[in-house]
């Protein structure tokens, strides 16, 4: 290489020639990443040895050492979130284990009924799936209540509240990681391997214990380490349940007590453990699994033959199916019940379409949406540039520090929402270089840089996923036939690309106008979304009207499903021309 | 050692209800023996050899391990050793651990699990794999340690499906030559499937052919070579001519066949054939069966070349004989022998057999 002399105008044209035509040089790869390391550094890692500063800046490391006193309020915290969420893990693990091998495994009436739903719950935006299983589950709730009235007990029966109401949440919300994690790995097993244990005369239980459960256990501790930390990052469920002694609950309480110090010391160590499972999942991936590409006799499904089975089979999948949709029932059925009419009844007494009236109506009402979706569209635009920007860097170029840039978007994924907010907090309540010295905690600007260091990683990760699938061979032949680097990336790479980015800026935009957990924290006046009005309502007891909000939320995702769906359909032929070109 | 029957046994698979994929096979398998299914991909010999593991169970008929009617026990009661096509070993475990877990199974003491699993390991020549994992070895000792796994728990009946067909070429002439003489040592009463006729009549006491879900002919090696029982059977094992010949006389054992050209020939036929004179009897002569041959010979045909095939030790000539093709390989071919020259080929008549259609 023979560097021009750096002049001002030599310089920019070195850099114009770079990008147009030097794409093979040495230095373009660190050229094109330079942007991103930045956005990076300035946005995610940054902001943490912020907290941290923050953690320690009124009395040293006093507020660490209340993690280790027998009797604190943070020991205490501490270990409930490690037991909810140890407890998550073994409760969706049972759940979603049996439901891949019930669902992947036998066949009944009923089957395809439950599959079609099975995700329903865990697709609801925190807050609101939160809120559906109070209004369920609760010693609030239709179920206990509506028990109490049949059974006529004084107390509603079976209700679920404090820890044991989180974990119900937790279960419904979360299970889908075990059974998506276990169907696939059932789906990619020999059947021919557990039929070679039945001949050697090992009976069922025997097969479980040693050939299945083994076989299953890479998926098993990768979908762990998922909930594991999913768990630890949940605020809305202990919110709602009043669980105040959990890491996000006292961030959250210290905050507004106005203890940013000892609320950037429970971030840090929630970051922390959070940054440590997902380096434990990223060792664990790389590791090997058991899939086999065996062309034996496909997995049949069993029957069920046993009478007793054949009629309890197609009853259960209808009560499974309406346990998966009673959230959404929940939502739906009080977003038609009228403000405050709902006291001690099972059901709501009343309804009304006033509450969407109201919010479509009333200007304060509808201002609530219109900020979510503004602050979510300038995320997802910026989740886009640079997450399709850092898939190809990661996919696709060579340079020192690739893993980084990798690890670093995935860390933005690791940390709580919780955590992110009092990162940013730390960060931009006083003039940064990465805000170009503006304060933006206080201002508009800080919630859709939220969601931008939330959602990234979705963006990241679809278009990655894409990226994997087009042979890195078009680019070249585009290149060979003599376009430039950019016209290759735009009208081949980037085209190709296409269904991959938008189904995960879909993604990032449905979860922005779901997104509370940050939101709470960091939210003004006058940029309220659509979770932290759900909440103020609730707070202000107006159930009809949150949930209304919510029913809209639910709406949205609905709709995105179906369009992702459709898209689905264009992914595959990609997928197919990939095929051609091998 | 005990034989295994199956009596009238069919199965239909609950969406084909149409076509039975195995249809009213009764076949015995004696003590000790090395009983092959053989049949093109598809005609129903993996379905039979799971019922006879127990994984799929009969829509009728029965399967006996000598007493024992085992038609509805389950897989894990019938000590049965199978191995997969695809190996299906455990890859959570060492070679050692495949080996073992029949016996932890069967509650053998450590000490003797320890023992036998080193016996079976040097019996297939991997002595001192036990320790390596299975996806450390290669496709040759997986099969080896999927024979051991099975041999090991000294099962009542060996059922091997198509265990061969993963490997190439050089190591599955190897392999089956080592499968018979483990075989032969341990007695095992043993069901084989192949759709490699070259192998079945390698390695087999007795074959069974099978299409279309049925078993069209039981007989040794030589029996189905020498004497098919039809023209699917002729054909399928090794190459076969099958000629329309008139009958001109018909004995217990023997038909009188007339040559295009004119001569009666007597060839051997199956007891209870049913041909007459006048009749048109099926005639099956394999193509080493027939040899250059004088004009003047009874057993001859003549017709022009229309393709050939130098392979070394012969050469593969196909005749038109008045419009129908007969294959010949010939030891003793002269080195010009050219398309469109007229030849006269001589059958032997002794190695002729009526076949049924
Ligand atoms: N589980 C099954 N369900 C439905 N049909 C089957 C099943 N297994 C095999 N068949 C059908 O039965 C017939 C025989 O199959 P198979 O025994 O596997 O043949 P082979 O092993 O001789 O190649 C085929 O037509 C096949 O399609
Ligand atoms: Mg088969």
């Amino acid at each position: 290489m023979t560097a021009a002399t750096p002049t001002a105008p030599g310089w920019a044209a070195a850099l114009g020639r770079r990008l147009a035509g030097g794409a093979n040089s040495r230095w373009f790869p660190y050229l094109l990443v330079l942007p991103l390391v930045l956005v990076l550094w300035g946005f995610v890692v940054q902001p943490m040895f912020a907290t941290f500063r923050e953690s320690v800046s009124a009395n040293g490391t006093d507020n660490y050492l209340q993690f280790l006193s027998s009797s604190g309020v943070a020991r205490e915290s501490l270990f409930t979130s490690l037991f909810i969420s140890a407890a998550s893990v073994l409760l969706c693990g049972v759940v979603g284990v049996a439901m891949a091998f019930l669902l992947k495994r036998f066949h009944f009436r009923g089957r395809r009924l439950i599959e079609a739903f099975i995700l329903v719950p865990a697709a609801l935006p925190p807050l609101i799936g939160a809120v559906s299983f109070q209004l369920l589950y609760s010693n609030i709730g239709i179920v206990p209540r509506g028990l109490q009235a049949l059974l006529g007990t004084d107390k509603p029966v079976l209700a679920f509240d404090g820890i044991a109401g989180v974990l119900v949440v937790h279960t419904f919300t979360m299970y889908p990681f075990f059974y998506l994690a276990a169907s696939a790995a059932l789906a990619g097993m020999d059947p021919s391997v557990e039929e070679a244990a039945y001949n050697l005369g090992a009976g069922r239980v025997r097969v479980w214990r040693t050939v299945l459960l083994p076989m299953l256990t890479p998926a098993l501790i990768s979908a762990s380490l998922l909930v594991f930390m999913t768990s630890l990052a949940s605020y809305t469920a202990p919110l709602l349940f009043n669980v105040s002694q959990t890491m996000t609950m006292q961030i959250y309480i210290n905050r507004t007590n106005g203890d940013l110090p000892m609320a950037s010391a429970y971030a840090s160590v929630l970051g922390i453990v959070s940054i440590i499972f997902l380096l434990a999942m990223r060792w664990y991936e790389g590791r090997r699994n058991y899939q086999s590409q065996s062309k034996g006799v496909s997995a049949v499904r069993r029957e069920i033959t046993n009478p007793i089975g054949r009629w309890l089979a197609p009853l259960a999948s209808v009560l499974a199916t309406l346990v998966l949709l009673a959230p959404v029932g929940a939502i739906a059925l009080v977003a038609f019940s009228a403000d405050r009419s709902w006291t001690t009844e099972v059901l709501p007494p009343t309804y009304t379409f006033e509450n969407f009236v109201t919010i479509f109506t009333d200007p304060k009402a509808f201002q609530p949406i219109l900020n979510s979706v503004q602050m979510s569209l300038i995320a997802v635009v910026g989740c886009v540039v640079i997450g399709v920007l850092i898939a190809y860097a990661v996919r696709r170029l060579t340079f020192v520090g690739r893993g980084l840039l990798d690890v670093a978007v995935m860390i933005a994924w690791a940390l709580p929402g919780t955590v992110v907010a009092i990162n940013l907090i730390s960060a931009f309540s006083t003039g940064n270089a990465f805000s170009f010295g503006q304060v933006l905690v206080g201002t508009f600007w800080i919630l859709p840089l939220a969601y931008f260091v939330r959602f990234l990683p979705i963006v990241f990760r679809s278009s990655s996923a894409t990226l994997a699938l087009i042979d890195p061979s078009l680019e070249d032949a585009a290149r060979n036939l003599g376009a430039s680097w950019l016209r290759a990336f735009y009208t081949i790479t980037v085209r190709l690309m296409l269904p991959g980015v938008l189904a995960g800026a879909l993604l990032a935009f449905v979860h922005g106008v779901g997104e509370f957990v940050a939101s709470v924290l960091i939210y003004t006046s006058s940029t309220v979304p659509i979770s932290v009005a759900i909440n103020n309502r609730m707070y202000s007891f107006e159930l009809g009207t949150a949930a209304a909000y919510g029913m809209l939320q639910v709406l949205l995702i609905f709709v995105v499903m179906w369009f992702s769906g459709r898209l689905e359909s264009s992914r595959t032929a990609t997928r197919r021309a990939e095929q051609w070109t091998n | 050692m005990i034989d295994v029957r199956l009596t009238a046994v069919s199965k239909r698979f609950a969406k084909s209800s149409d076509s039975a994929a195995v249809d009213d096979v009764t076949v015995t398998i004696g003590a000790g023996e090395f009983f092959t299914l053989l049949g093109p991909s598809g005609c129903g010999k993996t379905t039979t050899l799971r019922m006879v593991a127990g994984f799929y169970f009969p829509t009728s008929g029965h399967i006996h391990f000598g007493d024992d009617d085992v038609t509805h026990w389950t897989p894990n009661k019938r000590d049965t050793g199978m191995v997969f096509q695809n190996y299906a070993l455990f890859p959570h475990m060492t070679v050692a651990q495949n080996v073992a877990y029949g016996l932890k199974v069967r509650r053998v003491s450590r000490a003797d699990q320890a023992r036998r699993v080193e016996e079976a390991l040097a019996q297939v020549h991997l002595a001192g794999y036990g320790d390596r994992r299975i996806d450390a070895l290669s496709g040759g000792q997986q099969q080896r340690v999927a024979l051991a796994r099975a041999l090991v728990i000294r099962p009542r009946t060996m059922l091997l499906d198509e265990p061969l067909s993963n490997l190439d070429a050089k190591l599955r002439e190897e392999t089956r030559a080592e499968i018979r003489r483990i075989q032969r040592e341990s007695g095992t009463t043993s069901i084989y499937v192949t759709h490699d006729q070259a192998e079945a009549m390698a390695m087999s006491d007795r074959i069974a052919v099978m299409e279309s879900g049925r078993v069209q002919q039981v007989g040794t090696p030589h029996e189905v070579y020498y004497q098919p029982a039809n023209a699917f059977v002729a054909r399928f094992i090794g190459r076969s001519n099958v000629l329309s010949l008139p009958v001109t006389g018909a004995g217990e054992q023997r038909v009188q066949v007339r040559l295009p050209g004119g001569a009666s020939i007597e060839v051997g036929a199956p007891a209870g054939h049913g041909l007459a004179e006048g009749d048109t009897a099926l005639v099956s002569a394999r193509p080493e069966h027939i040899a250059l041959g004088g004009d003047d010979d009874t057993a001859s045909l003549r017709g022009r070349v229309s393709h050939v095939e130098f392979t070394g030790m012969a050469t593969h000539v196909t005749v038109d004989v008045d419009g129908d093709e007969v294959m010949a390989a010939l030891v003793d071919a002269p080195a010009g022998m050219a398309l469109g020259d007229v030849v006269g080929l001589r059958l032997v008549p002794e190695r002729l057999w009526v076949v049924k259609p």
